[in-house]
């Protein structure tokens, strides 16, 4: 095992261009299950009994299955259907969806731990639902969620490598094609294990700090 | 209809090798769990630093940068593993890590007065963990395991990406030989889904089961 620095400068610049793809497809991944895991908690409230249960049971579903599965699904299988999705696309749709159904616990212990006094109050001042939503019951459900929304979003960028199977360019999509074109191995795979560490170590700094500003709920 | 039993007979395979890398992997990461979790709330500084490092790092690092690296790096180290045997020792040391947590806040979890109680009866540490703390706390991470190891089986998925023949590898190979989409992908979404039913059944059993005899002691 010898371990060569001239090298590691040379993938440097091709590595760092895989980080940004890694970031984007978390950033834009993160959005999408924060908005997917908010409409899967408002459907699972819904006085609808029909759409309060298949939400319910397409989220068990999404969340019992694993994500590369999914990816393959979206990236294989929508195609025949007509939907042709770019890589990175198919990636952000397959994270967002899949964490969405874990934001979507997030909301739910959220907004259950809203004190029933602040319905009753915004029944009494006559608002209607959506005021009752916009106006009281979110502004006080999310600020204490974020650190359990931060905290799966950390999880999530774990799991970026994984859109390298669907040839999305990525971190360790770069690493594994710098590693077969010189055929070195430890470079590459140790330097992807490095930056992932830093930025998780990095992240875990950032959740202390988001607990210590907005408290913290139990799930 | 030969054909497509033939196929069908593929996937069962992979749901074989799926099921396997499953319980190793779950073995392992109890084995380490335990070892890393009692090490965290040791009296002996070097054993404790030893285990938050263990799961620093192996929570810090992505576990498809861990499985890429034993299978990729390890063989320049000398030691060449097995697709299954990397797959077994990177599942079972990342969920371990994760698991370790669970039993970690599971021993901190049982109340003060147990501790005091094993002082008055003059057990020692080892004595009063095994026999008093330890049956109390694996209540408490019964769940908490129950959804690692659905994590773990989910995980499962990224060894196909190493060459080993499990569910969503077959999938692969029937979608190369057929070209169909569809069939290959919705099966194994549906066998990964049952497959996780099955553990989560398993586990509240598991529960039901232990806490028949700690009906007066659990607060």
């Amino acid at each position: 095992m010898d371990w060569d620095w001239n090298f590691v400068w040379e993938i440097m610049p091709t590595l760092i261009q895989g980080v940004k793809i890694t970031i984007l497809a978390t950033i834009l991944g993160s959005i999408l299950a924060a908005i997917v895991g908010l409409a899967i908690a408002l459907a699972r409230r819904s006085e609808n009994r029909i759409v309060a249960r298949s939400v319910g049971w397409f989220a068990e579903f999404i969340r019992g299955t694993p994500l590369l599965v999914q990816l393959y699904f979206i990236f294989y299988v929508l195609p025949d259907i007509g939907i042709l999705l770019p890589p990175l696309v198919a990636g952000v749709i397959g994270l967002g969806l899949h964490y969405g159904t874990y934001t979507a616990e997030v909301y739910r212990a959220g907004i259950d731990n809203v004190p029933r006094g602040q319905w009753e109050a915004a029944k009494a001042c006559n608002l209607n639902g959506r005021h009752t939503w916009t106006h009281i019951i979110l502004p006080q459900a999310i600020p204490p969620m974020i650190p359990a929304l931060a905290n799966y979003f950390i999880a999530m960028f774990k799991e970026t490598p994984l859109l390298s199977a669907i040839t999305v360019l990525e971190l360790m999509n770069q690493a594994k094609s710098v590693a077969n074109t010189y055929y070195r191995y430890i470079e590459p795979m140790t330097l992807v294990g490095a930056f992932f560490l830093v930025i998780s170590l990095c992240s875990v700094v950032l959740l202390r700090w988001l607990e210590h500003r907005y408290g913290r709920i139990e799930r | 209809m030969t054909q497509w039993s033939g196929y069908l007979g593929l996937i069962l395979q992979g749901a074989l090798v799926t099921i396997e890398l499953t319980l190793m992997g779950s073995v392992l990461a109890l084995i380490m769990a335990f070892l890393a979790g009692m090490g965290r709330v040791s009296r002996f500084f070097i054993l404790r630093a030893i285990a938050t490092a263990y799961i620093e790092f192996f929570r810090g690092t992505s576990i498809f940068v861990q499985l890429f690296w034993a299978y990729f790096v390890l063989p320049f180290a000398g030691l060449s593993l097995t697709p299954l045997q990397a797959g077994v020792l990177a599942l079972g040391l990342n969920v371990g890590a994760y698991a370790a947590e669970v039993v970690r806040g599971a021993i901190l979890s049982v109340g003060r007065e147990q501790y005091e109680a094993c002082t008055a009866l003059n057990l020692a540490r080892w004595q009063g963990m095994r026999h008093v703390i330890l049956p109390q706390a694996l209540l408490v991470m019964l769940p908490t395991f129950g959804n690692n190891a659905i994590e773990l089986l989910k995980a499962t998925s990224v060894v196909s990406l190493i060459s080993l023949a499990d569910l969503t590898f077959q999938a692969q190979v029937v979608r190369s030989q057929t070209g169909s989409t569809l069939m290959p992908f919705l099966s194994v979404l549906i066998i990964y889904f049952a497959l996780a039913l099955i553990i989560s059944w398993g586990v509240r059993t598991l529960e039901r089961r232990m806490a028949r005899g700690l009906d007066g002691v659990r607060v």
